[in-house]
């Protein structure tokens, strides 16, 4: 159906060198490690355990990540209040706070010394023992309810002020309204976002080790990290990568076939006005859940600001230089991260609907399913040879950090561009609209709020990440996570609180300046 | 007229970057960075070498082993004893020339491949002002109540960590792994690397961390805090030691000799204490600075050689493992 669309020729090709250079991120780096490796071990036991804990523990968390996350998204979807927007930003920054900062601060909550352990102790009751599996979980709800609400809201605010405007002149309730809009609309959206929080929990390994309290809490990428770094056995390190690529293949494809489209239909833009939600139970009920929300979300984040409030002040020049370098990196990431994104999704829209969904979700996940190790070891071997990694070391970062966002920003990007074609595309066929026009006049200023939000997403994450640059770092170029890295294997923690800070606000406000900019005067 | 004094200007000014000769030395991130040893050692040694000293950093033996015997580096420090095995047997170095019998080490050195810069005492830090009767020996350890949380490094991802499997080890050989379920109950987390577990010891959520006995010196020195002390235990400590090393196919090799000579320099090593917080590898005693004579000290040094702790890693890395994933 969509085959008709044929509006820019040279953005296919954009489309497939960006497809290449993914694939040459992830599996291709995956072929430069297997070719250093000297044969292949066999697995241990202790390795097969470890995959079991992955699968399961990463089950959990997208599983609670996306149940909490649905209420959340549903009271900020029909509830306008006072710094609403000011809110739905600053739910946005667990999600791209490093771990180690992270991990810090949701212990000064949940820690055995932390706050809810001492209000216990005010009414005689034992400390939390937050360390074990329920631990780990709760650090990956902590990371992903944002990412999760943020994406569930905007399946919300992708339905039309028509079809709720219909639905009151017929006299639908709250229930109707849920069978009819919302459950159809959730069913669309809710499986790629399950699956994207899936895989995010599946790779990440810090933050299982501190607060898993030991052994029985390790994942494969520890497991890698230890082939690597330890045992220099790179064979192993491309095996334990290739099962994590098998795994993410079979649980992508399940969510592909549990996602139906929605098929909403074009709408005029109107503010979304609802009738139904203004019954009291479900005023006192939306209010409960943002509360509970802002204190399990916000609390670490005041703890946060409050240990590096007293520090950011005397922060030494170094810090402050590899804060800008930062900014850099993350505005490049940024820019790369839209480039891909919406070239990849207008190759996509050409595919043709299930295609689409299914490349789209392909792309996107093959980048989180790549292990941080692997591809940062792969790409030194394949660029050693012609340049000293260091020199490149911020491009490398860049690069790496916009293919890490992309999933997200694919995820933005890709549905709108598609409804815009469904809704619009045979106007702009009969107006004659292609090539560049198309894009200025139809497709961008339209897409202006998904690309706000990826450029925004991808820029803040591009802050956070020092996942691949270990093996390209040069002492003159640190980011600033490393800086932070660095004061505190120099004891100086205190210092290295004030770099989280810096590097927590100035995250904020890079997402900040993005999804605003792509809101204000935004018709859509 | 001007333009061929500024070309001549121009070309004299590149002639004179050419000739300053570049040592490249591969060094972990910590090394380097503006609070470790690194730019003291290399203003010191450009103004002895009239070269220039370019650290690169990283993870330096993993890079140096994908890098073979292409590698740019021509001498590489911050290696551990428990790695030296696999880079000895990538045949990468070359001897360091130096004569090691002055060097200060609790325990004997006679390698001449691997040259100590500095080292220090694993131990569990502790603050002085909150845990009452510290534990004196590995087995007080053992015996204090499960209520006293300890935070350690995972031995598969931290040399500290790897460090510590090997000193329960040593101390109770085949019965490591009933200590280990002995300690478990009071191991409140295992961390991937160092800083994590160190920040939940400041943060005050765990009473007991493991690190270093030179630890408590960072606080009396820079913070002026007296309330973090290291436990002294007598069956013995174990000791990590961290060395450098020439690379065999370097093309500076007098300037990479005249490093390791720099290295074992009092100048060098009088940089150690205050920087890495750790033992120079070769100081007396007394040119340490003062608060460093106020550690703790033990009896009695545990050091497995290479080649001891790559046969027992494995078993004892299981054994760990059984034991505290009940």
């Amino acid at each position: 159906m969509a085959k008709r669309l044929v509006p820019i020729k040279p953005v296919y090709g954009l489309g497939a060198v960006s497809a290449a250079l993914i694939l040459l991120l992830t599996l291709g780096t995956l072929a430069a490690v297997v070719t250093r490796a000297e044969g292949v071990s066999a697995l241990r036991p202790a390795d097969w355990a470890a995959l079991r804990f992955t699968l399961w523990q990463a089950f959990l968390s997208a599983s609670l990540s996306v149940l909490l996350a649905v209420p959340v998204a549903r009271a900020l979807a029909r509830r306008q209040f006072f710094g609403r927007s000011a809110l739905v930003t600053l739910l946005g920054a667990p999600f791209i706070l490093p771990v180690i900062v992270a991990v810090l601060g949701l212990l000064a909550v949940f820690g055995r010394s932390g706050i809810l352990s001492t209000m216990l102790g005010w009414v005689g009751l034992p400390p939390v023992h937050i360390y074990g599996l329920h631990g780990v979980v709760l650090a990956h709800v902590f990371f992903n309810i944002p990412l999760a609400t943020r994406l569930i809201l905007q399946g919300w605010l992708a339905i039309p002020a028509e079809r709720f405007r219909l639905a009151a002149s017929l006299g639908f309730d709250n229930a109707d309204i849920q069978r009819v809009l919302e459950w159809p609309m959730l069913r669309a959206v809710v499986p790629g976002i399950f699956m994207v929080i899936f895989l995010l929990c599946m790779t990440s390994f810090a933050v299982v080790l501190a607060l898993g309290g030991g052994p029985k809490a390790t994942t494969l990428e520890l497991a890698i990290y230890q082939a690597f770094r330890f045992d220099f056995d790179l064979g192993k390190a491309a095996l334990l990568a290739v099962i994590q690529f098998g795994l993410c293949a079979v649980v992508a494809v399940i969510a592909w076939r549990v996602a139906t489209p929605a098929g909403m239909g074009a709408g005029l833009d109107r503010t979304v006005e609802r009738w139904d939600t203004s019954n009291p139970v479900l005023r006192a009920q939306d209010f409960t859940v943002l509360v509970f929300a802002k204190l399990f979300l916000l609390t670490p984040l005041v703890v946060i600001f409050l240990k590096g409030a007293g520090a950011v002040w005397t922060l030494p020049d170094v810090v402050w230089w590899s804060a800008f370098r930062s900014v850099l990196v993350a505005l490049g990431s940024a820019a790369l991260a839209i480039s891909l994104a919406l070239s990849l999704a207008l190759l996509a829209v050409k595919l043709g609907q299930k295609r689409t969904a299914g490349f789209v979700e392909g792309f996107g996940y093959l980048t989180i399913a790549a292990s941080p190790l692997v591809v940062g070891t792969g790409l030194f071997i394949m660029i050693f040879p012609f340049a000293r990694p260091s020199d490149l070391a911020l491009p490398v970062t860049a690069i790496v950090n916009a293919a890490m966002s992309l999933p997200f920003a694919l995820r933005a990007l890709s549905p709108a561009l598609r409804d815009i074609e469904n809704d619009f595309g045979r106007l702009a066929d009969s107006l004659g609209l292609s090539g560049w026009s198309r894009m200025r006049l139809l497709i961008l200023p339209r897409m202006r709020r998904p690309l706000g939000f990826a450029a925004g997403l991808a820029a803040a994450l591009s802050m956070g990440d020092l996942g691949v640059i270990a093996l390209f770092a040069d002492p003159e170029s640190a980011t600033l996570p490393l800086q932070m890295f660095r004061l505190m294997t120099a004891y100086r923690m205190g210092d290295a609180a004030g770099a989280a800070l810096v590097l927590l606000a100035l995250s904020l406000c890079l997402f900040w300046v993005f999804d605003r900019g792509g809101r204000v005067d935004a018709d859509t | 007229m001007k333009y061929p004094l500024i070309a001549a200007g121009l070309c004299a000014a590149s002639m004179a970057a050419a000739e300053a000769p570049v040592l490249t030395v591969y060094a972990p991130d910590y090394f380097a960075s503006e609070w470790g040893p690194g730019p003291g050692i290399e203003a010191g040694f450009e103004e002895r070498c009239a070269c220039d000293l370019q650290f690169i950093t990283g993870d330096v033996l993993p890079r140096l082993l994908l890098e073979g015997e292409r590698t740019e580096a021509d001498a590489v420090i911050g290696l551990n004893t428990d790695v030296t095995l696999k880079a000895r047997e990538s045949g990468l170095f070359g001897t360091h020339g130096q004569d090691t019998s002055g060097l200060t080490l609790p325990i004997e050195w006679s390698d001449d491949v691997f040259l100590p810069f500095d080292w220090s005492y694993l131990s569990f830090v502790y603050d002085n002002t909150k845990l009452e009767n510290p534990p004196t020996s590995f087995e007080a350890l053992l015996e204090m109540p499960d209520d006293v949380k300890i935070v350690i490094q995972d031995p598969r991802s931290s040399i500290s960590g790897l460090g510590l499997l090997l000193w329960v080890k040593s101390v109770y050989g085949d019965d490591a792994e009933n200590a280990w379920t002995r300690l478990a109950p009071k191991i409140l987390t295992v961390t991937k690397g160092w800083s994590e577990a160190y920040g939940m010891f400041t943060d005050g959520e765990a009473d007991m961390v493991l690190s270093f006995t030179t630890s408590p010196a960072y606080h009396i020195i820079a913070e002026e805090d007296l309330t973090k002390s290291a436990a002294i235990f007598d069956e013995g400590h174990y000791v990590l030691v961290e060395l450098a090393g020439k690379i065999a196919t370097t093309d500076q090799p007098e300037l990479a000799d005249s490093f390791m000579e720099y290295v074992l320099s009092e100048e060098f090593q009088s940089m150690i204490p205050t920087s890495n917080w750790s033992y120079p590898a070769q100081l007396d005693a007394e040119k340490l600075p003062a608060q460093f004579l106020q550690l703790g000290t033990p009896e009695k040094a545990i050091f497995l050689s290479e080649q001891e702790a790559n046969d027992v890693r494995d078993g004892a890395l299981e054994e760990w493992r059984n034991a505290l994933s009940q």
